[in-house]
């Protein structure tokens, strides 16, 4: 992990690109999570000074959305889809079995860091219930542990 | 007596001048357009139910308590957020409501700990009160989600957060939390300073401190604003968790800044529960600072002096007498002096920290009872360029406005002030008018907080080396004129023309323009060309200042340089605008008022005015001299000349406060009869002969005058531990020395004061009590008193235009001592923290710290935190170092709240030309690393610990 004084040197030269934006709080959170993979706590202060806003406003925003972590994710990434169609077909107890295989909650890594998992409202996959998602980018549908299992292993490998 | 319950309307009042008319259940009912039907209806006696709704905050409608119907509206809208509209039909009370509201309330009780009976909130919670309102009866939950048991079946509840206990005078419980953001919402629109927040969403939503930091650790200024407005006990007071809530409530006045904040003492018995601001309270409207709501533990102190002592000579250990034996002893040792070294060798000093009564009768005790005018008060040391400056340039000694007056500005400049710091409640107002849009201009050597906080930055910051702010305002002048854009309309009218053409000419020459300026201030011209159009551009612009202007060798030319800036734009004598002092002292204002100089009779009067002399000679029976008497550092001089031997020193220790320490102490040793009257053995008191106890405010009836000339009443809430009130311990030596007076209460002295002097002419107790303060001149044709000043005239007649010039101090840096020292507050001491340093207030600041610029600090090798040795030719000594680009290289800052530093070691003798203010904020000075403390500390410590022994039943003990 960064050290202190350079994630703060990155976050402020990030945040000057945006602000001259109108309610750059959003856009400035963002790009950090890009650069950093996540907002480190160290950025909220150097934020806050650069918008002129309390590091209040800038942890109650922060935390309002759990898409932006507060530390850093595994090498991968692994949502489960939570929402209605996904739970109607078992979709609780598969994430259930998902967990006890990997030793971890929703919002956790594994020990050695390769994966961490998540939970996800609506993929827009309801057809292909229950979905999941990988590293943002590969979708997953009619999952099951067993699914799951191989494709970590796959990933992880 | 009872508990005073003020109205909660829900929401903010309306400005409108158009009035609506609408029913409430069955009442009509007219309002200002704009306001809510929360509000409304509450006008109209009718209460609806609300929690997330309080007046200090505007509405957010997020509780859905407070439920309303509307005839030919759909559904249900909430009333705090729901204006009124014209023949608007509303029910507050319906079977659909009941049953929603009671469904809402048992959602909220559901994640609520039910302890109602051991709750410190218990019996003024609202929580509690609406449950009752809504008639809730029975809870049909019973959740494992919650977030107040520390264990949910008998695992650890990850949503339970412990008490945060870290704030010295408040708890933040997050187990009695229902997220109605009150807390959240009044510190950012109330206080202004964005400490809390909601972190998280939904049901994990919470009140956050910082960034999920404990209070102390977050941005809390411990105003106490979230305290006021949380509708639990989520945060609370620790002494009412400690005590118990009160049962009764009395009105007065804060003790601590100029503001002047109107608090309600709220009380068991006699004793004080907790501090609220007072609503109504003109000056601070509903707010407070963590002075004036929770740093009031220093009356019931320890250290407090309750028995009168004297002592023949200052290495004597004190003696305590009784009260006639003190008394006896002062007028006995004051009337051997006069006759052996004449009328003119004893004097006495008022206090800007006692009431106008007691102000008064220390003059009269000089005039009437010592037979000369040797009368002066610590506004020598602070503000006498102001009283000095604007009677000239206007005719009157005080500021032109109102603080209501700032919700009008457009612009402000301020000049030499820290109102985030030392004035805080009226920062808060500023604030507000700042994010609605207002502008600000800055002159100040240091990156003072409004230069840029939260959501404030100012247009203008111009970072002036100090001591040239004559050269800088003048300069902003010459902008003004040369360019055109001052006000012709208002000079021709208001002022003299022909003297405005010789000020012109003054002021156009060239070694006035911002590019000379720039030169001495180290100010960059454009800044100031650009801040002198704004001001002369901007709307209704408004000047507030504060001591970085009066306390230098030019302060008074300062003040009318100020003057003669609000006159060229014609900002002067209507809202919005006017020049605005920030008075240091709760009564400093008042002090002036009473006479306190050695010049003037009240009420600004020359004492060579015969006339004004013939009232106070017929009051009082003798005749007055007509000369002038000492000041405080004629008084000190003369004493070390040997023709001045006693002095009544009432409420001011001139040893920590005064300039250059050595000369006060020397002046103070070569006295006979030192008397100090005050609530603690000050610094001063270690060279005094009588020790007289004071009592605070809490303990005496009188009126304090605040910056905005306003009038206001101090209540006594608790008898004085002292067994008296200030005015009668100074009626205690006066009739000693056979003048027999015969006060009752302090009321009678405003009655005398109002029958010699026009300004308060209608002034009383009972007026007071009536309509809540007066603004002087209060007289016939202004019974309610006067919020602006000059409206049509200048008090003067004509406005007068005075030439400015910029004569350079003789304080400047040198190779021996190369930088410049100016010296300011912080927002938890008080002046010389005799009363702060004795609360919990001390958590914040602990000892005098020296602001240092990295530059200037690596050049000497200093480190943050070194003890570091600050020398001028006055003196030495030593404290820690704080390296930090609040403050420019070549500057150095402190503040002057501990005995310890006692930073006026280093402060010299140079002071105003017209007032002889000290030039506290500029003195050249070296800053070295320190090995130890200086050999002056040591040697003071010794003195003091010496001179503070009490002979107590045959046995010494130390006083502190």
């Amino acid at each position: 992990m960064a050290a202190a004084s350079e994630i703060k040197e990155r976050t402020a030269a990030i945040a000057a690109e945006y602000t001259h934006l109108e309610g750059p709080l959003m856009p400035i959170l963002h790009a950090i999570q890009h650069a950093f993979g996540y907002v480190p706590e160290e950025s909220v202060q150097v934020i806050a000074n650069a918008i002129n806003v309390a590091r209040a406003e800038v942890h109650g925003t922060l935390t309002f959305y759990p898409d932006f972590r507060r530390e850093p994710a595994g090498t991968h990434v692994l949502k489960l889809c939570r929402a209605e169609a996904c739970q109607s077909l078992g979709a609780d107890q598969i994430a259930a079995e998902i967990k006890a295989n990997l030793g971890i909650d929703f919002h956790e890594t594994t020990a050695d860091g390769a994966l961490t998992l998540e939970p996800i409202f609506c993929l827009g996959l309801c057809s292909c219930a229950p979905a999941a998602i990988l590293d943002e980018s590969r979708v997953i549908g009619r999952i099951d542990a067993d699914k799951v299992a191989a494709l970590v292993a796959e990933v992880t490998a | 007596m009872s508990l005073i319950r003020e109205i909660d309307y829900g929401t903010p009042a309306s400005t409108s001048e158009t009035l609506v008319t609408l029913n409430v259940d069955g009442f009509d009912v007219t309002v200002p357009e704009g306001t809510s039907i929360m509000r409304a209806s509450m006008e109209a006696g009718i209460q609806i139910p609300k929690l997330c709704a309080t007046d200090m905050v505007e509405a957010f409608g997020s509780c859905r308590l407070c439920l309303v119907e509307i005839d030919g509206r759909n559904g249900t809208p909430s009333s705090c957020t729901t204006p009124v509209s014209p023949g608007m039909v509303v029910h507050t009370q319906t079977e659909k409501l009941k049953k929603i509201r009671r469904g809402v309330m048992e959602l909220y009780i559901s994640d609520h700990p039910l302890d109602c009976l051991t709750c410190a909130a218990n019996g003024d919670c609202e929580l509690q009160t609406q449950a009752g309102v809504v008639g809730l009866r029975s809870v049909r939950y019973n959740v494992d989600a919650n977030h107040f048991t520390p264990q949910v079946r008998g695992e650890s509840n990850f949503r339970y957060m412990e008490k945060d206990e870290s704030n010295p005078y408040f708890t933040y419980d997050p187990s009695k939390c229902i997220a109605c953001s009150r807390c959240v919402r009044a510190c950012e629109e109330v206080q202004g300073t964005f400490a809390l927040t909601i972190e998280g969403r939904g049901f994990e939503s919470r009140v956050s401190a910082g960034a999920h930091e404990s209070f102390i650790d977050s941005d809390c200024v411990s105003c106490g604003a979230c305290v006021q407005a949380c509708p639990t006990a989520t945060l609370m007071e620790k002494s009412v968790v400690e005590i118990g809530i009160p049962e009764h409530s009395v009105v007065t006045t804060c003790a601590y800044c100029g503001v002047g904040c109107s608090f309600k003492a709220e009380m068991r018995g006699d004793e004080l529960i907790r501090m609220v601001p007072f609503k109504d309270g003109k000056a601070n409207r509903g707010h407070s600072c963590v002075k004036g709501r929770f740093a009031y533990g220093y009356a019931s102190h320890p250290d407090r002096i309750t028995k009168p002592m004297v002592r023949e000579s200052i290495d004597q250990p004190w003696r305590e007498v009784s009260w006639d034996d003190a008394y006896a002893f002062v007028a006995d040792k004051f009337a051997s002096i006069q006759k052996t070294h004449g009328v003119d060798s004893i004097g006495g000093i008022t206090s800007s920290r006692c009431t106008n009564e007691e102000t008064y009768l220390i003059q009269k005790l000089v005039r009437q009872g010592f037979g000369n005018n040797n009368v002066d008060t610590c506004a020598r040391v602070c503000h006498s360029p102001t009283g000095y400056g604007l009677g000239q340039a206007y005719g009157t000694s005080a500021g032109t406005q109102d603080f209501d007056s700032v919700e009008h500005t457009d612009v402000m400049v301020l000049i030499g002030a820290n109102p985030t710091e030392a004035h805080p409640v009226f920062s808060s107002r500023m604030k507000k008018r700042l994010r609605a849009g207002a502008k600000l201009i800055i002159l100040d050597p240091r990156q003072i907080a409004l230069v840029r906080t939260p959501h404030i930055e100012a247009q203008y910051h111009l970072p002036l080396q100090p001591g040239t702010n004559v050269a800088v305002v003048t300069a902003l002048a010459h902008v003004i004129v040369t360019e055109g854009l001052y006000n012709e309309q208002f000079i021709r009218e208001r002022c003299d023309w022909d003297e405005f053409q010789e000020y012109m000419e003054f002021v156009t020459d060239l070694r006035h323009s911002p590019e000379v300026v720039e030169g001495l201030s180290g100010v960059p011209a454009e800044a100031i060309r650009g801040a002198a159009r704004l001001y002369a551009t901007g709307g209704n612009g408004a000047i507030y200042y504060g001591l970085g202007v009066t306390e230098h060798s030019q302060g008074s030319t300062a003040v009318m340089a100020i003057a003669n800036l609000a006159m060229l734009t014609g900002n002067i004598g209507r809202p919005g605008v006017g020049v605005n002092p920030l008075r240091g002292q709760n009564n400093v204002q008042g002090a002036c008022d009473m006479g306190s100089f050695p010049h003037e009779l009240p009420g600004y009067r020359h004492i060579a005015g015969e006339d004004v002399r013939n009232i106070f000679e017929e009051e009082w029976g003798v005749t007055l001299v007509k000369e002038p008497g000492l000041r405080i550092p004629n008084m000190l001089d003369a004493a070390v000349d040997g023709t001045f031997k006693g002095i009544y020193i009432e409420g001011e220790d001139i040893l920590q406060s005064d300039p250059d320490t050595h000369h006060v102490a020397a002046g103070l040793a070569a006295m006979e009869c030192v008397v100090v009257h005050d609530l603690f053995l000050n610094e001063t008191a270690n060279y005094a002969h009588v020790f007289l106890p004071g009592s605070t405010f809490l303990e005496k009836d009188g009126t304090f005058t605040n910056a905005e000339r306003r009038i206001n009443r101090v209540r006594k809430v608790m008898a004085p531990k002292n067994g008296f009130a200030d005015w009668e311990v100074t009626m205690g030596i006066a009739n000693a020395m056979g003048l027999n007076w015969t006060y009752t209460h302090p009321s009678e002295i405003m009655d005398e004061i109002a029958r010699t002097t026009p300004s308060f002419a209608g002034v009383s107790y009972d007026h007071l009590d009536e309509v809540g303060s007066v603004q002087w001149p209060c007289n016939e044709t202004a019974p309610l008193g006067t919020p602006i000043m000059h409206i049509d005239n200048f008090v003067r007649g004509k406005g007068k235009f005075i030439n400015t010039e910029y004569v350079a101090t003789d304080e400047r840096s040198g190779p021996r001592f190369p930088l410049l020292l100016t010296t300011g507050r912080v927002l938890s001491q008080y002046n010389v923290g005799a009363q702060t340093r004795r609360t919990a207030n001390v958590i914040w600041h602990e000892e005098d710290v020296l602001e240092i610029h990295p530059h200037d600090a690596e050049q000497r090798g200093i480190n943050h935190g070194d003890l570091v040795s600050l020398a001028s030719r006055a003196g030495e000594t030593s404290l820690r170092a704080d390296v930090t680009e609040r403050v420019a290289p070549g500057v150095v800052y402190t503040t002057f709240h501990h005995p310890d530093t006692q930073v006026n070691v280093i402060t010299t003798d140079f002071s105003d030309w017209a007032t002889n203010c000290p030039e506290y904020k500029v003195t050249a000075v070296q800053v070295a690393l320190a090995t130890g403390r200086s050999n002056w500390q040591e040697e003071y410590d010794r003195q003091a610990e010496q001179s503070r022994r009490i002979e107590h039943d045959g046995e010494l003990i130390h006083g502190d």
